[in-house]
């Protein structure tokens, strides 16, 4: 167990026990354990083909992990049928990684359609709730009436964020939710996440790469190794770890420029 | 206290506004106000009524939970009223929902983007009708290019890409054989059973060799190996080139020097125009070989006698006549297959219409050009 000292006694928003995934011979996950509590910016991190994104697939039951647990709100998802697993969709939002906006709809349609489908609201509040989450997320207002292939790749971010927060969810998954973007609208995205945090005390779980983004924003970090959790805990304490791969993690020179940068904005 | 109006829809959320003898207005909100609760709590406020005049105050110490949506709904009345006049000033909101409310001010300039008015119908017509002829004239430019291409290709035999043509030789021929086989065995089981009934009483047995023979061989075994590969391959190359164009492979292929046309476009014309013919052959013979087998069953002819009056029946013109229209059939699957296909935009939907187009005009063309055949042989007397 990975319980931390002076942690609160709330249940865990995502509480993940023991996750084997392999895929033919290849061992993805070898006994993930990991806990997210609400209220956090928790960030999963690790080298590329280290199986994030995989187990960010298992979590939001688009894949079945070969053993292990996986809770989400206290519930166990692995083997939830599509039904059962409805009332959790509805509470968690997803943004993934190239956005995956339906492409024969609008911005505005591709955010409506969540609305339509999961609440009674009349069309116009409707349509208005949905320029207010195309708002919300820094696109311009003529953004919502464009189609996906009409729009920028950070764009094309912003828009999946947007439908990702349409139902006002509790628990947020991004995947590489700054991948792709300039700096100044990464770090608008980051803006946007944390005051969603602290004004809906939202719960947010995001893969990523980006050092900056990491700094700034994460709460807690886990570094999946191996197969394993190889380091959780702050920036400050993961970048003062000894693990060889937390290290080579942080310690690259774009994760001495991060950290630089970090202790200059303090 | 004043009047009291629009209390809550349910127990736990709502609104009330209550008008002072100053004149001054508080609006009271309690509860949960969220994306759950939002359509009965718009309809509450839509059904308040506003004395004019006065400064508002929003009481929202009995909120609970306020989420963007109940913010957006609460941010659209406060305006509502500013706008009317007077000053809107916010009260025991907790900490995060005022930030909330603030950043909802600041973010949300909320101007629905204009809807664009419905053209009249003249223009409409005349936006069809040009698109109708640019889609012409981009059919002239696909095939100018893809004969460029091959020119070009054919000048530099070594140039061209064997390996992709093999593969289309075999997925779009060798795999087709059993689907084309079938069809055209039954197409010709049923010819002779159909004509069975009519010789019969002629005492015309024999006939259903020419009937079936001439049939197939003339028209029925170009046409319907064509239409079977329009469906089955003329599709599949819309679908892949179209889902190549969505994902920007296309646009990879030309950064990294190699044509579109050279990769894509002539392995499959080439390949198709090598397998169709050989398809023809083929089903000709499983065809007659349905005739064949009904003959015997239905009027008695055996294979023998069969196969003897197969050498006067068809003229060696009437084989001709039907496999020179292979490779012209193999052209047009081919070549609109493969622009039906860059003619896709951004969309999962693209790809589906275009495919759908790809098949439908594929068909057609090679319907209209059978008859353009059976007219010029007919001029030429074969």
């Amino acid at each position: 167990m990975t319980t931390l000292p002076g942690r609160s006694a709330a249940p865990a928003v995502i509480d993940v026990r023991g996750v084997h995934t392999r895929f033919g011979d290849a061992v993805v996950h070898d006994g993930v354990e990991l806990s997210v509590d609400a209220g956090q910016v928790f960030a999963l991190v690790g080298g590329s083909g280290s199986g994030k994104s995989t187990l960010l697939r298992e979590i939001i039951l688009l894949q079945r992990p070969l053993a292990g647990s996986i809770r989400v709100f206290g519930q166990e998802v692995i083997g939830l049928s599509d039904e059962a697993a409805l009332p959790l969709r509805r509470r968690w939002g997803v943004m993934f990684e190239r956005g995956a906006l339906f492409s024969a709809l609008t911005v505005t349609e591709n955010v409506a359609m969540v609305l339509a489908e999961h609440t009674d609201l009349p069309p116009r509040l409707i349509r208005e709730v949905a320029a207010l989450k195309i708002a919300l997320t820094g696109l311009p207002a003529d953004a919502g009436a464009k189609y996906p292939s009409e729009l920028s790749g950070g764009m094309r971010k912003r828009a999946a964020l947007a439908r990702a927060l349409a139902l006002d969810p509790e628990l947020l998954f991004l995947d590489e939710p700054t991948a792709g973007l300039d700096p100044l609208s990464a770090t608008g995205i980051d803006e946007l996440v944390r005051s969603l945090r602290d004004g809906l005390g939202l719960t947010i779980m995001m893969v990523t790469h980006d050092l900056d983004l990491l700094w700034r924003a994460a709460d807690r970090v886990a570094v999946l190794g191996n197969g394993r959790i190889v380091g959780v805990g702050t920036m400050s304490e993961l970048s003062h770890s000894d693990h060889v791969l937390v290290r080579q993690y942080f310690h690259g020179p774009r994760g001495r420029a991060a950290l630089e940068q970090a202790w200059k904005t303090k | 206290m004043g009047v009291e109006q629009g209390t809550g829809a349910a127990r736990d959320f709502g609104a009330e506004l209550s008008v002072a003898a100053s004149g001054a207005r508080e609006l009271r909100c309690w509860g949960q106000w969220s994306v759950r609760t939002l359509a009965a709590l718009e309809q509450l406020l839509a059904q308040m009524h506003w004395p004019e005049g006065g400064d508002v105050l929003v009481d929202g110490s009995g909120i609970t939970q306020l989420d963007t949506s109940g913010a957006w709904l609460l941010h659209r009345t406060m305006s509502q009223r500013s706008a009317a006049g007077g000053a809107v000033r916010l009260q025991g909101f907790r900490a995060e929902f005022a930030a909330l409310l603030q950043l909802l001010a600041s973010r949300a300039l909320l101007h629905e983007a204009p809807v664009a008015p419905a053209p009249p119908w003249l223009a409409r017509v005349g936006r069809q009708g040009w698109t109708a002829l640019a889609g012409f004239w981009s059919y002239l430019a696909f095939i100018g290019e893809s004969a460029l291409a091959l020119l070009t290709a054919l000048r530099h035999p070594h140039r061209l890409r064997w390996r992709p043509i093999l593969h289309n030789v075999q997925t779009a021929g060798v795999d087709a054989l059993p689907i084309t086989g079938l069809l055209s065995f039954l197409m010709g089981l049923v010819i002779a059973y159909q004509g069975a009934d009519q010789l019969q009483r002629f005492g015309a047995n024999i006939f259903v060799v020419d009937l079936v023979a001439l049939a197939m061989l003339r028209e029925l075994s170009p046409l319907l190996t064509a239409i079977i590969i329009a469906g089955r391959s003329g599709s599949a190359y819309t679908a892949q080139i179209g889902t190549m164009k969505v994902t920007e492979e296309i646009d990879a292929l030309r950064t990294i020097g190699v044509g579109a046309q050279d990769m894509l476009v002539l392995p499959k014309l080439i390949a198709l125009v090598l397998v169709m013919p050989l398809l023809t052959v083929y089903t000709d013979v499983t065809g007659v070989l349905g005739g064949m087998v009904m003959a015997k069953l239905k009027l008695g002819v055996g294979f023998g006698a069969f196969v003897d009056r197969l050498d006067d029946a068809v003229q060696l013109s009437s084989y001709w006549t039907g496999l020179v229209k292979a490779p012209v059939f193999a052209l047009i699957v081919a070549l609109v297959g493969c622009h039906r296909g860059f003619q896709v935009g951004g969309s999962a939907d693209s790809v589906g219409a275009q495919t759908t187009v790809s098949v439908v005009q594929s068909i057609f063309l090679v319907i209209v050009t059978d008859a353009l055949f059976s007219i010029v042989f007919l001029w030429l007397d074969l």
